[in-house]
């Protein structure tokens, strides 16, 4: 259903709509089909304007077996067009997802418009004069759904037709099947009297560009790479496989042209480990993770910010603790990348807030740990991950240069006058210390985890020293506050109440937002991409307004940070269900909030 | 700047200007030396020259992760048992480099254990010296994954009950392409067995007998003391049958895929194993468990030296490959998908 739900929105986007998507898949690779854990569903939202999110409830649900239709029926609204595989309704079927009646005799779906399709059957029927079993010929259900559903929706096969041929090159006899299955489909929808109307989705009006449709997992790779050219350095992946981060390392791994060079890695701790000793020979390096994977990346981070060197830490955010929700999204790491490491360990947080922003977040992320030498925390979620909206391509020439130079040279003189180099020396501006790299003759030197002497580096137990160091390490990450953009509010800047987000719920707050305006409601609006250090505006934005709300998928993070470094009276708006906000639940808490402060 | 003529042919250059700090009398200060000494001979040679600067020692926690601090070259010190790990991501980033590991046997086979065997079976390019003092030192003396069983520290008043590992054996099973033994007390031996795991083209694994004086002393003096080399000592040349003994009256045979002392006499000497550096593992893995205990005559020097794909080369014959075409461009990249204009 995954790539049903990729080819429709594909196809969509190529026709100039706005598109938001949620797809949805058991942790399971091979989970009991036909049973509610079973469902894999894929939510996507076309429009012929903005858009923002992949909708509240949907106009249509298509569903393979009864499964899916007990699983997302709450999710299509009243009056809602259901495609139904009669097919798979069977007693076994209803019975694995607990049916006790037949849903379509009991009248539980009756105020929906039902159309039954004996989707096996007819897939089998068009594929009956090629040369296929009729098991094979069965797999192709959901491309003769996909057919239905582009006849509804005006979509072009096109497309589909030519992916389905690239994609099963070597296997002819899938390509035909599939193809026959969606032609047919589509073919069910113009003949059969069944569906009264047919949905024209204009292209949405959008700026001039040019387009691609990504997911942020794609978009994060494609940000690391160009921050590799941006930069001028080697790029480094290492990394081990988790869901849903695997991705990145999927997407880097085929694009060795770039000089790029991904390394699986044998544990969590191997793959951030090897990053930082690419970076210590001077490479952009990066480690991908997620869930429990950043946890075990703990002690390699606090190794790179007490040696001082870049290291890119890319934590894809899903429900926790422990193994917890693996393909779901939450923002619940947001504690763990401000102060999961032992002692007084700063380092800076860089929050991606929809798929294509993922791209611009990772050439932040890098452009920070490269000019002031340092582990930064790249802050991405499951939903940014896997859902997909259309991207209007940046010009290349527009992107930040974000190189840095290496030391070359010895940057002292010793007591008796000869140069030396100093590896704790620190740049007056931005407090970071020098790069130089193995293979420059004259500055070898040695790092560790080890307290260092403040300017050479040498191992030092120093009361003094320590504490000094302490703050100097902590003084350079707050300094960044000067080197990033201030906060836009979106809103005339004198609204009732301000909502503040962060990561993926942009869209979400966005789109809320909106709807409240509708309403006639003054509702101001900021997102952070930075959350350590914060942007030096945003106090004083904070204690402008009388209430101040923040929609986080954790049990509020995000507030207790804001409460305790403006000591603001902000409340919190909390979800933890793997899935993103509804545009109605934020328009709700705002309402109840504007109420009981009244 | 004027540039300060430095004579790399002499230990000094090699001799970072930081205090050593291990214990009087500690066996890390003979292998330190000749570390030391071997750059200098190395640099005798154009042919053998290595770079103070194109070195890095890596190493992770303990007393023998202090070593990078000593050497003047690069170096990482690094976190306990994680250092075959970063030093895997230099090597791959920078494979112009000769990348060192160093650890002990709680850094290298108790908390490092994992790293270890993947970076060996990986074959990168490394040379991995196992300190191996059978303790814990820099904590005070804890039993340690080489400790005999039955060793009493303050950690097992009763006497461990741990099965110790044996790290030729170990490396061995891990498919690792050089593995090779030596000791502290021996700078000849040291210098000829680095110098071999050095030039070797892939992970090395050297294990040396290092005596700590503090909490383990002499572990191996009924092996390594002058006076007990000749009946404990066995040492393995390639492509010589493998004899030992004051008299060289003493020789070994594998039967049955078992490793034996056995006097020539009683076999004659064409039942001795010739030793081959490229004999099956399983030869290898018999000798390295021929002496288990610190009683029984022990081989020393290359176990095993095979060629075998290195790692970093293999991944830079993947990018070359890629970029056979030239190299990526970004616009192309961003625009590889379906793209539409509006
Ligand atoms: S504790 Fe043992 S191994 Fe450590 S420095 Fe002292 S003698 Fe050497």
């Amino acid at each position: 259903m995954q790539l049903t739900g990729d080819r429709f929105t594909s196809t969509s986007a190529l026709v100039g709509n706005d598109i938001a998507t949620l797809p949805e898949f058991p942790a399971e690779i091979r989970a009991p089909q036909g049973t509610l854990a079973g469902v894999s569903a894929f939510q996507v939202h076309i429009s012929d304007h903005d858009i923002h999110t992949p909708g509240d409830i949907s106009d249509v649900l298509v569903a393979m077996n009864p499964a899916a239709l007990k699983s997302q029926l709450i999710r299509l609204k009243g009056g809602g067009t259901i495609l139904l595989n009669s097919d798979a309704f069977d007693e076994r079927n209803l019975e694995k997802c607990g049916y006790e009646a037949d849903p379509r005799l009991d009248g539980s779906l009756d105020g929906y418009t039902v159309h039954e399709i004996a989707m096996n059957k007819l897939t089998v029927e068009a594929t009956a004069d090629l040369d296929v079993k009729k098991r094979d010929a069965e797999r192709s259900k959901n491309f003769f759904a996909l057919g239905v559903v582009s006849w509804m929706y005006t979509r072009p096969l096109e497309p589909t037709i030519e992916w389905v041929e690239s994609k099963f090159a070597s296997r002819p006899a899938v390509v035909s099947a599939n193809v026959s299955a969606l032609k047919a489909g589509h073919a069910y929808g113009e003949t059969t009297e069944m569906f009264a109307n047919q949905y024209v989705v204009e292209a949405a009006p959008a700026k001039p560009g040019t387009y691609t449709n990504i997911t942020g997992n794609t978009a994060t790779a494609w940000g690391m790479i160009a921050a590799g050219q941006l930069s001028g350095l080697p790029v480094f992946l290492g990394s081990y496989p988790i869901t849903p981060a695997s991705d990145i390392l999927h997407e880097l791994s085929r694009h060795k042209n770039f000089g790029v060079k991904t390394f699986q890695a044998e544990d969590e701790i191997a793959g951030a480990g090897a990053a930082l000793g690419a970076a210590f020979g001077g490479a952009l390096a990066f480690t991908t993770t997620s869930g429990p994977g950043i946890a075990l990346k703990g002690e390699t981070i606090g190794l790179a910010l007490s040696m001082e060197l870049p290291l890119v830490i890319i934590d894809v955010q899903r429900g926790g603790p422990s193994t917890g929700l693996p393909t779901k999204t939450e923002a619940s790491d947001l504690m763990m990348a401000m102060y999961g490491r032992h002692g007084e360990s700063p380092m800076p947080v860089v929050a991606a807030n929809s798929p294509s922003d993922c791209f611009f977040a990772a050439i932040e992320a890098c452009r920070l740990a490269l000019k002031y030498r340092t582990p930064v925390m790249l802050l991405t979620d499951g939903y940014l991950a896997t859902g997909a909206e259309p991207w209007r391509l940046p010009d290349v020439a527009d992107l930040p240069d974000i190189s840095v130079e290496f030391t070359t040279a010895p940057n002292a003189t010793d007591d008796e006058g000869n140069p030396t180099f100093l590896s704790f020396m620190r740049d007056e501006d931005t407090l970071a210390r020098p790069w130089a790299i193995p293979g420059t003759p004259g500055l070898e030197h040695r790092l560790g985890g080890l307290e260092k002497a403040d300017g050479t580096g040498n191992v030092s137990y120093d009361p003094g020293n320590h504490e000094l160091m302490t703050q100097l390490r902590e003084a350079k990450v707050n300094g960044i506050a000067a080197d990033i953009p201030l906060v836009e509010v979106d809103g005339d800047g004198d609204g009732d109440v301000l909502l503040v987000g962060w990561g993926g719920t942009l869209g979400s707050i966005t789109s809320a937002v909106n709807r409240m305006r509708d309403e006639g409601m003054k509702v101001d609006r900021i997102h952070l991409t930075h959350i350590h250090p914060f942007a030096a505006n945003l106090g004083d934005i904070l204690r402008s307004y009388r209430r101040v709300l923040v929609p986080e998928l954790n049990r509020g993070q995000l507030v207790r940070l804001l409460r305790a470094e403006f000591l603001v009276d902000a409340t919190p708006l909390s979800k933890v269900q793997g899935l993103p906000f509804t545009g109605e639940e934020i328009v709700n808490a705002t309402k109840a909030l504007l109420e009981v402060t009244a | 700047m004027t540039e300060v003529a430095v004579d790399l042919t002499k230990r000094p250059s090699w001799t970072s200007d930081q205090d050593v700090r291990w214990c009087p009398g500690c066996g890390d200060y003979g292998i330190l030396a000749a570390m030391q000494f071997m750059h200098a001979e190395l640099a005798e040679d154009p042919a053998t020259l290595v770079k103070p600067e194109d070195t890095v020692f890596v190493s992770g926690i303990g007393c023998a992760a202090r070593f990078p601090y000593y050497m003047d070259t690069y170096g990482m010190h690094t976190i306990h048992g994680r250092s075959p790990a970063i030093a895997t991501g230099l090597a791959l980033a920078r494979p112009d480099l000769n990348v060192w590991v160093v650890g002990g046997d709680g850094d290298m086979l108790s908390i490092g254990g994992n790293h270890l065997i993947h970076a060996l079976r990986r074959n990168v390019n490394l040379t991995i010296l196992l300190f191996n003092n059978q303790i814990y030192g820099l904590t005070k003396g804890q039993y340690s994954p080489t400790s005999e069983v039955g060793k009493v520290t303050k950690s097992t008043p009763a006497g461990s009950i741990d099965p110790p590992f044996n790290p030729i054996s170990l490396a061995v099973g891990a498919r690792a392409t050089f593995v090779a033994r030596t000791h502290d007390l021996d700078r000849k031996h040291m210098i000829d067995v680095f110098k071999q795991a050095h030039a070797h083209k892939g992970a090395s694994l050297v294990e040396i007998y290092q005596n700590c004086n503090v909490f383990n002393d002499g572990a191996f003096d009924a092996i390594t003391k002058r006076a007990a080399r000749d009946e404990m000592m066995i040492n393995l040349v390639d492509g010589e049958p493998i004899r030992f003994g004051a008299e060289n009256d003493k020789g070994v045979v594998i039967t049955n895929g078992r490793a034996e002392v056995v006097k020539v006499d009683d076999v004659g000497v064409d039942a001795l194993v010739v030793h081959r550096n490229d004999a099956d593992p399983s030869v290898s893995f018999a000798l390295a468990e021929l002496a288990n205990d610190r009683q029984s005559p022990t081989p020393f020097g290359v176990f095993r030296a095979v060629d075998a794909p290195e790692y970093t080369e293999a991944m830079d014959s993947q990018l070359a490959a890629a970029q056979a075409n030239g190299p990526g461009d970004l616009h192309d990249l961003l625009t590889s998908g379906a793209t539409w204009t509006v």
